[in-house]
């Protein structure tokens, strides 16, 4: 597994990112995550060193997110959005 | 004869794939399901600049050959011809999103590698350019080594472009097939292709992240789409109403019709009794399914669809459903039969066959006249406050007790028999575009034709074996017809299980005829106590009074209980067999809905008579 260590200290989960602000993934823990949600995720683009940015949130419980990945937006729940480790870009 | 070249229309989900196949073939589809699955397969036909016919089949959109889903497991299966019962595509025509190239094209590599001769649609060019983007399609034709073809499929452009591509990559011989490649090195691949191809980028606010801040916004998203719904639900009633009431008109003219001019007996009663008013069950569901369905058409084609699941997936969380059965279950309350038809859109498939099962729980618009009739019988109209009315009480409560029985049976169905599968939520948010009235047009003849045609068969033969059941063996003179009939001695069967519930024979006999569908069972009863029915108005008064004369309280609020649980609608099942691809689930359904109904009336039943009602 690839460690992004000079981010390290830096790294939110993608459910930390404040709504508006870009982050690099600096590491998805794909062992959180069943088979058929790995496989949809990849399939939206999350890989490392990707940019993401939440761009809006459910309204009851602040659940789900809908997040720019790429040229796309996605809507994932936030339990899933925990296992996308992200470095925020100031 | 050969048969004609088949040629797979394949690409992501919100590629506008639909719509490409739509502006290819027209309106003449084929429509069905594959064999085995309850994935939608459609095909039609078109023809080449050469005149030769191809057929053209759109498979479920998908984000790669790695299945995900259901629907993406048989467009695999298909384009690597494994799929029993479908021969494998002469040739592909694969959709992208020009706007969106870098995620669209990891799919098309894929899809090339498979070897087989390919032309890529860049699709939503349009919408490309108002955000800003210039791509040449040339460029990205050397890039892929094939041709590239600039559509807009909303606007029927391109598409004799694509049929002249067609025809010469058929002509070719098959390339070599490319060994399948890493998902990620694809997606590195694609997002390097995707740049080469792109001549410039301007940056420009777009459109759809403006619209998303307010319709996704934490408060006025949710007012906005209860807005959205009202309206929608306004439409279904108002706009419904008159076409409803010339098929009724229509239907009983035309039984009135046919019996003047046959002789009075079995045969006319078949006619007029059994099939015109079994053809006149199944048609009146229509004007509410179109008009629910061109709603939910629209709303799925501007992209808003998904919004509304976004804005309520937490809650539908809860019961352990994801926010694309909100919906399906919205729509239940008009009619169950167009709210299971368009769970279609819900890609987990334990999600999806929750929300079918509950779906006829909610409180559905045929189930109004029963509520009303027992109502105005039995629960007396006092206020209770400011606005308040015990008979408004009394119906809300019925509401509440519908939507509070699906939720609690859509928690245990996600823990038992629809067990596993997380419920999962990872959708794409789409952009906004406007739906071309043509392909909404398309959606809306086929789904008509799916009920009339599925559901419509079961329908009227259910229809005919309940006049059956209701007219043999045939009266003496001195018998009751509604007695001495095979549902009078089944009635006496059934009074025997529905007592310990209150109920009297003649609602036994009412539950019947009332199996077709819900409302009947008012028309039933109304026969049952054989009231003169030249007066509608006077009927239905008197008919109010007969029943507080002869039902005690407690046996109308069990009446009530039962009906908001029993599974009485024969399109209902129909719809819900040809949903999940046969038996099994409906009848599990009829089952599980018939053991609530029964505990329902009972618990009313046995409470009211120990309180002394």
């Amino acid at each position: 597994m690839t460690v992004a260590a000079p981010f390290s200290q830096f790294q939110l989960s993608l459910d930390e990112l404040a709504v508006g602000s870009r982050g690099r993934i600096a590491a998805v823990e794909w062992h959180l995550l069943d088979e058929g949600e790995v496989c949809r995720l990849k399939h939206f683009g999350f890989d490392e060193g990707v940019t993401v940015e939440p761009l809006h949130l459910g309204p009851f419980g602040r659940d789900p997110l809908a997040v720019r990945v790429g040229r796309m937006t996605v809507a994932i729940r936030r339990n899933h959005a925990r296992a996308i480790r992200v470095a925020p870009s100031f | 004869m050969n048969p004609a070249p088949l040629i797979a229309v394949v690409g992501n989900p919100n590629a506008g794939k639909s719509a490409l196949f739509n502006a290819l073939t027209g309106a003449r589809q084929k429509v069905g399901n594959y064999p085995g699955v309850t994935v939608e397969r459609k095909s039609g036909r078109t023809v080449l600049p050469d005149g030769r016919p191809v057929e053209l089949v759109d498979l479920p959109g998908a984000y790669g050959l790695d299945p995900s889903s259901p629907d993406e497991a048989v467009t695999r299966n298909v384009l690597l011809g494994t799929f029993a019962g479908e021969r494998r595509p002469d040739a592909l025509l694969v959709v992208v999103d020009a706007s969106n190239l870098d995620n669209h094209l990891r799919f098309a590599l894929q899809l090339i590698g498979l070897g087989l001769p390919t032309v890529v649609a860049l699709n939503m060019i349009d919408m490309a350019r108002r955000d800003g983007l210039d791509l040449s399609a040339e460029r990205l034709s050397s890039l892929l080594g094939v041709p590239v073809i600039e559509t807009i499929a909303v606007r029927r452009k391109g598409t004799d472009e694509l049929r002249g591509a067609l025809e010469q990559v058929l002509a070719q011989p098959t390339r070599s097939t490319a060994l399948a490649q890493d998902p990620q090195l694809l997606q590195r691949e694609a997002r390097r292709i995707s740049e080469a191809a792109t001549v410039s980028e301007t940056p420009v606010r777009r459109w759809t992240h403006r619209l998303d801040r307010v319709l996704l916004h934490p408060v006025a998203g949710p007012l906005i789409l209860g807005l959205v719904m009202f309206t929608m639900f306004q439409a279904v009633f108002a706009w419904s109403e008159a076409p409803i009431g010339w098929i009724e008109s229509g239907m009983a003219a035309l039984g009135e019709a046919i019996a003047a001019s046959l002789p009075e007996g079995l045969f006319r009663s078949l006619i007029v009794d059994g099939l015109i008013g079994g053809v006149g069950a199944v048609v009146v569901f229509l004007p509410q399914i179109l008009i629910l369905f061109f709603f939910i058409l629209l709303l799925e084609g501007t992209g808003y669809m998904v919004r509304a699941a976004f804005l309520m997936d937490r809650l539908m969380s809860r019961a352990g459903l994801s926010g694309r059965a909100f919906i399906p279950l919205l729509s239940s309350f008009a009619c169950a039969v167009p709210g299971i038809m368009a769970t279609r859109t819900i890609d987990n498939e334990k999600d999806r066959l929750t929300t079918i099962l509950v779906a006829p729980l909610m409180t559905c618009s045929a189930r109004l006249p029963v509520y009303t009739l027992i109502i105005a019988a039995f629960i007396p109209d006092r206020t209770l406050g400011p606005g308040i009315g015990l008979q408004g009480l009394v119906m809300f409560g019925l509401y509440i007790a519908g939507i509070g029985g699906a939720l609690i049976a859509a928690l245990l169905l996600r823990k038992t028999v629809a067990r596993g599968g997380k419920s999962f939520f990872m959708m794409e948010l789409p952009k906004y575009q406007m739906p071309a009235l043509k392909d909404v047009a398309i959606g809306l003849w086929q789904r008509a034709l799916i009920f009339l045609k599925r559901a419509g068969g079961i329908i009227l033969v259910t229809t005919v074996v309940l006049w059956a059941l209701a007219s043999f063996p045939q009266a003496k003179p001195g018998e009751q017809q509604s007695e001495v009939s095979l549902a009078g001695r089944i009635a006496s069967g059934i009074e025997v299980l529905v007592k310990p519930i209150g109920f009297n024979h003649d609602i036994a006999l009412a539950l019947i005829p009332a199996m077709a569908a819900r409302e009947v069972a008012v028309s039933a009863i109304a026969t049952v106590y054989a009231i003169d029915q030249s007066d509608e108005e006077q009927m239905a008064q008197s008919l109010e009074e007969r029943l507080a004369g002869n039902w005690p309280l407690p046996t109308a609020l069990a009446f009530l209980a039962w009906f908001v649980f029993a599974p009485q609608c024969i399109s209902t099942i129909a719809i819900t067999r040809r949903e999940t691809n046969g038996w099994k689930w409906p009848a599990f359904m009829v089952g599980y809905l018939f053991a609530l109904a029964y505990a329902a009336a009972g618990i009313t039943y046995w409470t009211a008579v120990a309180l002394g009602l």
